[in-house]
Order: structure tokens, then sequence, then C-alpha cells
């Protein structure tokens, strides 16, 4: 069943050098129970994507085009007071830099509670206490935990208060916001495992934003690989990683050595990402490709289906011609 | 083979004195200390990579810096090449800066904004007084610029730091490490804050320069998964101390320690298909002021034994260089 289905999604950031098109045409669905990988590297406008979804965009920030579906809404088009249901018990959001994104000043058990009583008024103080405790339980941390301020938690455990915090109101769908980076490799495994888990036992529906792809084969059914406000090429795990079709997949996969593989030398995509102020004309990968054509730098290439669920947007694949 | 050694470690130190409010200075007369690096042996050979690899918190940082000399060591001893650099004067180790260079994290900081590039690179030269004239400098700093593949090097001379891409500033960071032609560099997570997609480009660019320049190079680094692609051998520390020695293909494939085995096992696989062993273990690093007794790992391991809480297991080799502190492997 499709939780939610984003199609044609256009976000500008409107600033005075002129609009930054950071998210241009993405389209693509989550099931329940299914966990979507969104990957790129900084600045592919995968955060915006995020943001644009739960309409948390900051000044400047405008969806201009395309809609986002969820439970039969779509929430570009609802009202603030509307989007405030949605928030949190429809879809919520872990954020990145779980050191900053816990209020020093307050308990991270009342922040929770805090967060339940704002969008279920009616459940009292100590139910929400309990609530909270239950989550803690949850995620793996001492229910005792929760009247300790975010200080004195260490990195692991306030990421798993995070998610605490955005389970808190049962919601069917959640994002996660890099939960990986600035954790060490042990603690990102113990947290990863923790999502999946819960991904499974809630049957949520997840996207996981994020520019590391190993993760992504860690934890995702899906894979979607952004860039520069597109999305080039999307498909199910292993169609992505055993055969990627749009060069900029099998570069950045090339870019990922793997631990247990033989030492060889890395390889990498030359240049940089483009200005997103002026992306470069046709497909925005041209400057980087290796196989640029002429159409490449006159045509922007059109997401083609090539299986069930498999789409890559590329003249190439378009030609028959890729790989 | 003396001469073959770049860099000898013996038993280092660095304990950071943990600074104590007022009230309780007055209760108590003890001082902590934060054991950042508590007795760490090792030996680097010449033009070889040597890795040091652990979570953040385990020293390794630290240890890059006091083989700089840029922080004084509490004891132990460094040899650069047969000769004891320990406690020699500031006016004696000037001229050995010149062999030993650090290409640090982030190129967003470590380079001057107020300074051209032509300005950051000719300023290591004019200090250590090794070219004969602005001409010379200028031709060193040209031939730096076409190494570091910042080509053609005169469009990059009299720009500032800001007008470069995140790649681009670290290449010239790379360049300030190699001008001075160096026999042993540092580098510190050099690629940690960079794109994906480039970082390859970087660590390709350091290796190629470590052969041509046939420098012995520190890797300091968390991730393994590049660590493994980059050095010959490599390290792993936990809370100041090396558990675990030995090449690179050792220490991924037949890894010893309990705990160098629970973090390859960590390391996430870029490959759906890829069988997945997984040991998670339990917690996090605990804090370098108490550290555990005995063993340090002894907390989160998840073969502990009796004797791992009383005794702490010494480093010794198992052989062919393998080399594990644990009381598992005697």
């Amino acid at each position: 069943m499709t939780l939610l289905e984003i199609r044609d999604l256009k976000t500008y950031y409107y600033t005075l050098r002129g609009p930054v098109k950071a998210v241009d045409g993405v389209s693509f669905q989550v099931k329940k129970g299914e966990a979507l990988g969104l990957a790129g590297e900084s600045g592919c406008g995968k955060t915006t994507v995020a943001l644009s979804i739960l309409r948390i965009l900051p000044p400047g920030g405008k969806i201009v085009g395309g809609k986002i579906l969820f439970g039969g809404q779509d929430l570009v088009e609802l009202k603030d007071k509307q989007m405030r249901e949605i928030r949190w018990k429809g879809i919520s959001i872990v954020f990145q830099g779980a050191m900053n994104a816990l209020n020093p000043l307050f308990k991270v058990g009342d922040q929770i509670v805090e967060a339940i009583k704002l969008h279920e008024p009616k459940v009292k103080k100590k139910q929400a206490w309990k609530r909270t405790e239950t989550l803690f339980e949850t995620v793996g941390l001492e229910p005792s935990r929760a009247k300790h301020y975010p200080h004195e938690y260490s990195g692991g455990m306030r990421q798993r208060g995070l998610i605490a915090m955005a389970l808190a109101c049962n919601p069917q769908m959640l994002i996660a916001d890099e939960p990986g980076t600035a954790l060490d490799v042990i603690v990102q495994a113990q947290v990863l495992k923790l999502m999946s888990e819960l991904k499974d036992k809630l049957n949520l529906g997840m996207i996981m934003i994020t520019h590391d792809l190993s993760i992504i084969t860690e934890t995702c059914e899906k894979a979607a690989i952004m860039y520069a406000g597109k999305i080039v090429e999307q498909g199910d795990i292993v169609t992505i990683f055993k055969e990627p079709l749009h060069p900029y997949t099998q570069g950045l996969i090339s870019a990922f050595p793997s631990i247990k593989a033989a030492k060889r030398r890395m390889t990498s995509i030359h240049g940089s990402p483009p200005d997103l102020l002026k992306p470069p004309t046709g497909c925005r990968f041209h400057p980087r490709c290796p196989h640029t054509m002429d159409i490449c730098k006159k045509q922007d290439p059109q997401p083609l289906k090539l299986a069930k669920d498999h789409y890559a947007a590329c003249h190439l694949v378009e030609m028959g011609k890729t790989r | 083979m003396v001469e073959d050694l770049a860099i000898e470690v013996a038993d280092l130190k660095k304990w950071f004195p943990v600074r104590k409010g007022f009230l309780a200075s007055l209760v108590s007369r003890e001082q902590s200390f934060v054991h950042a690096v508590d007795g760490v042996s090792f030996k680097i050979k010449r033009g070889e990579v040597f890795g040091l690899a652990g979570e953040s918190g385990s020293g390794k940082t630290t240890t890059g810096r006091l083989l700089l000399r840029l922080i004084e060591p509490t004891s132990g001893t460094i040899h650069f090449k047969g000769k004891d650099i320990t406690t020699i004067s500031e006016k004696k180790l000037k001229p050995l800066r010149r062999k030993i260079q650090i290409i640090f994290q982030d190129p967003y900081e470590s380079l001057n904004p107020r300074m051209t590039i032509n300005d950051i690179l000719a300023e290591p030269l004019m200090v250590q007084n090794v070219a004969g004239g602005e001409a010379e400098v200028m031709e060193k700093v040209v031939q730096i610029l076409k190494d570091v593949e910042l080509v053609p090097p005169e469009e990059f001379l009299l720009r500032y730091p800001h007008e470069l891409s995140g790649g681009q500033r670290q290449r010239v960071s790379i360049a300030r490490g190699f001008i001075l032609s160096p026999e042993f560099i540092i580098a510190d997570e050099p690629v940690s804050m960079l794109d994906v997609s480039i970082r390859a480009d970087i660590l390709n660019l350091m290796l190629d320069l470590v052969e041509k320049f046939n420098v012995s190079f520190l890797y300091i680094t968390h991730d393994l998964a590049l660590a493994r692609h980059m050095c010959d051998r490599i390290a792993i520390m936990y809370l100041g101390k090396i558990v675990e020695m030995a090449s690179v293909e050792k220490v991924v494939y037949e890894p010893l320690h309990p705990y160098t085995e629970a973090l390859i096992g960590a390391v996430p696989i870029p490959d759906p298909t890829a069988e997945r062993i997984k040991v998670v273990i339990k917690g996090e690093i605990p804090s370098p002021v108490n550290p555990p007794s005995g063993c340090r790992f002894h907390t989160r391991c998840p073969v502990v034994m009796d004797v791992c809480f009383k005794e702490e297991p010494p480093l010794i080799d198992v052989g062919k260089e393998h080399y594990v502190a644990c009381h598992l492997h005697k």
C-alpha cells in the first residue's frame, strides 16, 4: 500500500541572486513497512525534499510545483493548521546532528511529553510520562533516563532519544536525515539496527536521507539517487547497486570502497557538484559525465521506466547504449 | 636497520589535567587526568603508509599531534630517523619541522582566508629559508601546484581560499604539506569534510605523492573502509591504547582482538548482497578520565574473562608482525 507519493515536486529558494532550484521535479513513492534511501552529495537537495514533505522550509524556501500525496491528501494544498495535524502524528522526522537537536535546558522526557501534549491535548501529563517511558524502552534506553538532561547523554543515547521523540505520536511515516553521521561506527551500527527493527515492528514507511550509500544497503529496500535537484535513478537496492545504469550512480557506487573488497585504487567522479543558481543546461550531470554526447548539453533527459520501480534519467539509457 | 625507520614511538603518554572548580579544589587535592594517549608504541618504516584508526576519543589525533611536538608528551619517547626528538629544544626543532609535516582535517579552517594561495605556499619556504631568492620560491610554488593538479598554476596563485571548492582547498593544504619535501607526513582525517565523489581523488593524490617523494605517511582516520584501501599497516586504538596492529589485510580479514572484530563488523558495506556477520557490541566508549581497570575494553567485551578485570594485557607479537593486546591471545 502506497503511503506517500511525491509527484514532480519543485522547491526553490528565493535569494537575492535569483532562485536556487534545490528540488526540481522529484517523484517517488514509499509503501508501508518500506524504507527508501535518498542519497546524494551535499547540496543535491535531499534535505530540502524532507523539509518540503513536512512543510518546514526555512524562509525563502517555497514549494512551487508538484504534489505530495499522503493518506489521500495533498500536503502542498493544506492550510497550516491542517498541516500541524500531519506532523508528528502522520509523518515525523529525526534530525541530523544528534548533538544539537535536543533542547539543553529541558529534561529529555519533558521534551517528549511536550510533543505528546501538543498533538494530543486530551492526554494527561501522567499518561504522557508513562508513554515516554515506554518509548524509552522501545528505543533501548533506561526509562529512568527520561528525567535526565541532554548533556548527561552520550551521542548514541541522544540519537535514541530523538528517535523516541519522533515516535511519540505513533506516526505512520518516519524521515531520518543523516541518522548515522556524527556517530562512531559501532554506535552507528546500533542505531541503524534499531531503526530497521522499529520499521518492521511498527510497519513504518521510512525515508533515509544520507550521503553514505553503504548505510542505504544496510537499512533500505529501495534507493533513489539525487543529483543537483533531480533523481537520476531509482529502484530496488539490488538493481541500483548491482546494475546501475546512470553514469552518476555508477560513479558514486565505485567511489565507495568496501572494507571487505580487495585493496584497489579508489575511483571518483571528476569535478564538483554544480551551483544550483546556474545549473548546467540539458542533463545536469553532463559537465562531469564520462560519456557526454551532444544531446546531453541541450536536452534534459526524462526518467525512463526500465522495469518495475526502476527508473533512470539518461540519454544513454534511452538509446540503450549504457554498459 | 635504523635507516629504514622513519619514526619510532615508545610508550608515549599524554595526560591532560582536568580543571576543577574552586570549591571542588578545596574539598579534594587529588588531580585527575584525561588519559588521552596512554602508552602507545609503534614504528613507521620509510615509504610506508601507516593507519591509525579508532572511534572518537580513542586518542588518535592526540598521537598525531604529539609526533609533531605540537603538544608535549607526558612521558615516552619519539625517535625520528634514530634521533630522539622527545625533548629537544624549540630551536633545534625548527629544522626538523621541515622534515615532518601535517595535513589537517578541515580545509575550510586550516587555510588563512586573508592570504592568497601563493602566500600560503611560499610562507613555509620563507620561514625555513630553503629557497635562494624569490624566483626559486615562485618556481617551487608553481611546481607543487602542478603536483597537486591545480592547473594551470597561474590561475590559482593569486586566488584566495574562499574562491576555491572544498576539494581544491584540500589540494592546497596537501601542497603546503609537501612543499618542503618532508620525509614524514601526518594526515588527520584529510577527507572527512569532503564530498564522497571527490574523496577518492584526494586520497589517490596523496598516495601518488607519497610514492613520488618517498615519504612515510601516518593516516589518522575513523573510516576503516577508506583506511583499508589506503594503508599498508594499521593500528587500532581504543581509549588511548593500541589494541591491535598488523598489515591491513590481517586486521580486516583475521582480526584477533574482539574490539577490532566488532569495529570491522560495524562498518556498513555498500553491497546489498554481501554476507553480513554482525557482532554489534553494546554501549559506548567509556570516559578516558577514569578508564576501566585491567583491559580497557572489558566493559563492552562479548568474551570477557575474570583476568580481564584485573590485569592489563600487553601488546604482544603473535607472529608475522601481528600485534594484539588481549588475554585471549597469549
